[in-house]
Formats: structure tokens, C-alpha cells, sequence
């Protein structure tokens, strides 16, 4: 669908719907309440948010009516932590992402399980294979205490084959409905990292990962210090290094027909977190990472400080439609694959998603 | 005549789920805890987090004090103990 969107923000649900040209704020829900993702209806009409309230901790409501009615449904709750297990607390911190086919819905959480549901969120099911792994008390917090799993990237056509992108803890693809998972993130390069930890795989900051739908043997990564692609499946990754202003940033789009064409916000770098210049840009290639172009017309050019995080940048199945939101509460949308921009709104609470749907 | 320990939660949480006030022949925190939980199962999951720890953000008051054991939530409840249940104060 790309004539409605939804907005996660720090302050509620929003839903955007689209006239020609035109997005507007059709509804507000939760408003007040953190609301960490969303999952727009699935092929059952049932959408969910997450919600991760300050005092009383992460919930999980369903709709079956795209959004005007909301019920809670069961949280993904962590086993018993036995007492030798050692490593981050067993408590859910919050649901970083969320993804369904074919009735199935996934959840990735901070700090670190990837929860399964086969009844739209009535009852959750932690994946123990990833979550036993030894190299998981490897991984640590990227921009949070724990690790999170904030990549969801189901195999389109293979529906045993998964791809999760774990911020810091790299990629990992189960072939086998999550029965076994292999580390797949062989090329990526941590920076951070002392010298000889610059290239293992378990320790790379993918803050994004994206498959395109119709070539899905092609990944795109905006990473902690560059971006990187894949065009075998994650078996390898390459780094990009074509792209303008900086290679920083944290958003990844990439366009459902297109696997050469991707969109990416720079900042200024991981200690200088806003866009280059104060200037906002996104870049876009359309030729698989040979070349780039820096898009800027609609978007703010003197004294703008919005960083575009995680899931604050989509593309509509249509690959034209495009909405932008920032952790200040900026939201932008672009009907020509990003070429123009449109302001919606410069005071919305911090975004945390924006999605089609 | 046989008293209770009597709990009651912060109104906050009534636009979440029910806060039923509870009376409880329960002599510790956890067992309480237990009573309210078997009215409304909801309340559990605000109140405590995946290992039964009383959740960083909650705050329980026992008589006039507050409850000193997170973990094991093992305080002793007086039998006309009051008890509230409280968000701790946070967030912008």
C-alpha cells in the first residue's frame, strides 16, 4: 500500500494518508506512550505496535481494524535466567523491530532474542537457537546498554531463509526456519575495534540492513563506519565507498524492483551525530554503489540538526513514494523516488519508524 | 475478625489494565503480589519483569516504606499491612 504510512514516535502512533501529492496525520494512537515499532497490517489485516513504556516495561497491542481499535495481546517474555548464564540480564529491554510472512510475525529485541509468533501475537516463542549461541555473549550495546536485533530480513521467495542484523553482533542467517543459524557478515570492517578485531564478523555494527524483494540475493548495510552491499546472499560483503558528504549514518532504504537503486542519510560522523553542513541530504544510487547522487531539494538547508535513525527511512512497494522522519520530530515525503521532498511536520515527538502499509 | 494486607496501585496504570484493591492474608511482598496478580494476570507483567524482579521503574511502599528487596520480593507484609504500588518518577 502506498497510500498510508504509519509513524512510531516517542509520543504515539501516527497514521499518515496519502491525496496525490499530499500526506496528512489521518489518526494518532497511544498517544503519549512510547511507541518502540509497528507492523503494518499483515496478509490477516492484523497490525501491532510495540510499546515500551517507561515504568511498566515493553507491550504488545494488536489491531484488526487498521488501527482505530486496539487490545493487548501477550509480550514476548525471556526464560528463566539460570544462574550460570552469564552476559547481559534475560529481561526484555525493548522490541526493536518487526517483520511477518506468511502469518508468521518475528520480533528482534534488545537484548538480543528474536521472538516468533504463528498466531498474530497471542503467544511469543524466543528462538533458544540463536539465543544459546556461544557467540552471543560476544556482542555488545550499540547505542543502547544491550545489543539489539534491529534487522529483519525474511527471504522472499525461500520461506525457510532469514537474515537478522544485530547491532553489535553482525548478521546471521538461519536457512533452516531458524532451526540453526551461521554468522554471515564476512567483509564488513569495524573500525571501533582494536586492529585485530577490525574484521571479525560477530563484532560489526550493521545499523541497518535491507533485501531487495526482487533480487533477494542482494543486501544493502549501512553500517557503523561505511556502507556496505551484498549480492550473494550475505556470504561476502563489499564495501561502498562512492558515497558523498560522509559514509556515516544509520538509515537504509532500498527499492523493492531495483536492487541497484538505494537511499542513504548522511551524518557528519559517529561523534557528530546531525547532517553535514547542518544541511539534510540523502543519497541515492542507482547504479548499485558505483555512483551516488545528493538529493536536496524540499529538504532543510541552514541550521538543520535532524538525524534520520534506524527505521526512520522507507520506501513505498512502488519504489517512488518515500517518507523521512528524524529523532527531532521532522518528518519529510518524496513522490519521485527522492528527487523532491515535502515537509509533513518539523515538531512530531522523536521518530522512531516510519513504514508503509 | 481477621485483618488483611490491603493493596493498591498508582492510577497510572488504569489505562493499561485493572487495578483491582486487593486484601490479602499473604505475610510477604511476593505473595501479595500473587494475590492481585490471580484478579487481573495483566498487572504481573507491569509490575514485574521476565525473571519476576520488580521492574526498575516501579516503586512499592509498605507501610510508609519502601520495599527494600527487588529480587526475592521477600519484605514481610503486617497484617493490616497498606501497600502501594507507584511508578518511581522519570521521563521528559
Amino acid at each position: 500500500m502506498t497510500d498510508r504510512a504509519w509513524v512510531a514516535t516517542r509520543k504515539g502512533l501516527f497514521e499518515l494518508r496519502r491525496k496525490g501529492s499530499d500526506w496528512s496525520i489521518a489518526n494518532v494512537s497511544f498517544l503519549g506512550e512510547p511507541v518502540s515499532m509497528v507492523l503494518p497490517p499483515t496478509s490477516s489485516s492484523r497490525m501491532l505496535a510495540a510499546l515500551n513504556l517507561g515504568h511498566f516495561g515493553v507491550k504488545v497491542h494488536a489491531s484488526d481494524d487498521g488501527g482505530v481499535n486496539w487490545h493487548e495481546v501477550t509480550t514476548p517474555a525471556y526464560p528463566e535466567q539460570p544462574a550460570e548464564a552469564t552476559g547481559v540480564a534475560w529481561k526484555l529491554v525493548q522490541i526493536w523491530s518487526m517483520e511477518s510472512r506468511n502469518g508468521t510475525i518475528w520480533a528482534g529485541t534488545l537484548p538480543g532474542g528474536l521472538f516468533r509468533s504463528d498466531d498474530g501475537g497471542s503467544s511469543w516463542k524466543l528462538n533458544e537457537a540463536l539465543w544459546h549461541k556461544p557467540e552471543r555473549t560476544e556482542w555488545f550495546g550499540g547505542g543502547y546498554d544491550v545489543p539489539g536485533i534491529h534487522s529483519i530480513a525474511p527471504h522472499p521467495t525461500r520461506p525457510e531463509e532469514m537474515l537478522v542484523g544485530i547491532s553489535c553482533g553482525g548478521a546471521w542467517v538461519t536457512k533452516d526456519d531458524g532451526a540453526t543459524w551461521a554468522l554471515q557478515a564476512t567483509g564488513m570492517r569495524a573500525a571501533y575495534m582494536p586492529p585485530d578485531q577490525a574484521e571479525n564478523p560477530n563484532t560489526q555494527d550493521p545499523h541497518r540492513i535491507v533485501r531487495c524483494p526482487a533480487k533477494p540475493d542482494v543486501l544493502w548495510t549501512q553500517h557503523h563506519n561505511g556502507i556496505w552491499k551484498s549480492v550473494d546472499d550475505a556470504v561476502s560483503w563489499q564495501e561502498v565507498t562512492t558515497s558523498p558528504l560522509s559514509s556515516f549514518g544509520f538509515a537504509v532504504a532500498v527499492d523493492p524492483s531495483d536492487a541497484d537503486t538505494a537511499w542513504f542519510v548522511p551524518g557528519v560522523a559517529d561523534q557528530q551525530r546531525v547532517p553535514v553542513a547542518g544541511a539534510l541530504a540523502v543519497n541515492r544510487t542507482r547504479d548499485g554503489g558505483k555512483s551516488f547522487e545528493t538529493l536536496r531539494k524540499g529538504l532543510p538547508q541552514l541550521a538543520c540538526y535532524d538525524l534520520i535513525y534506524r527505521h526512520g527511512l522507507s520506501v513505498a512497494p512502488d519504489g517512488k513514494q518515500l517518507l523521512m522522519g528524524s529523532t527531532t520530530g521532522g518528518l519529510w515525503a518524496s513522490g519521485d523516488a527522492g528527487d523532491s521532498w515535502a515537509t509533513l511536520s518539523n515538531h512530531l515527538p522523536p521518530i522512531y519508524a516510519v513504514r508503509f502499509g | 475478625m481477621v485483618t488483611m494486607a490491603r493493596f493498591e496501585f498508582t492510577p497510572q496504570l488504569r489505562r493499561f489494565t485493572e487495578t483491582p484493591v486487593v486484601d490479602t492474608d499473604a505475610t510477604t511482598l511476593r505473595g501479595g503480589l500473587e494475590a492481585t496478580f490471580a484478579r487481573n494476570p495483566r498487572l504481573r507483567g507491569y509490575v514485574l519483569d521476565d525473571q519476576g524482579h520488580l521492574r526498575a521503574n516501579v516503586v512499592v511502599f509498605i507501610d510508609g516504606r519502601r520495599s527494600t528487596d527487588r529480587v526475592s520480593l521477600n519484605d514481610p507484609l503486617r497484617a493490616d499491612g497498606k501497600v502501594y504500588v507507584l511508578q518511581a518518577l522519570s521521563g521528559g
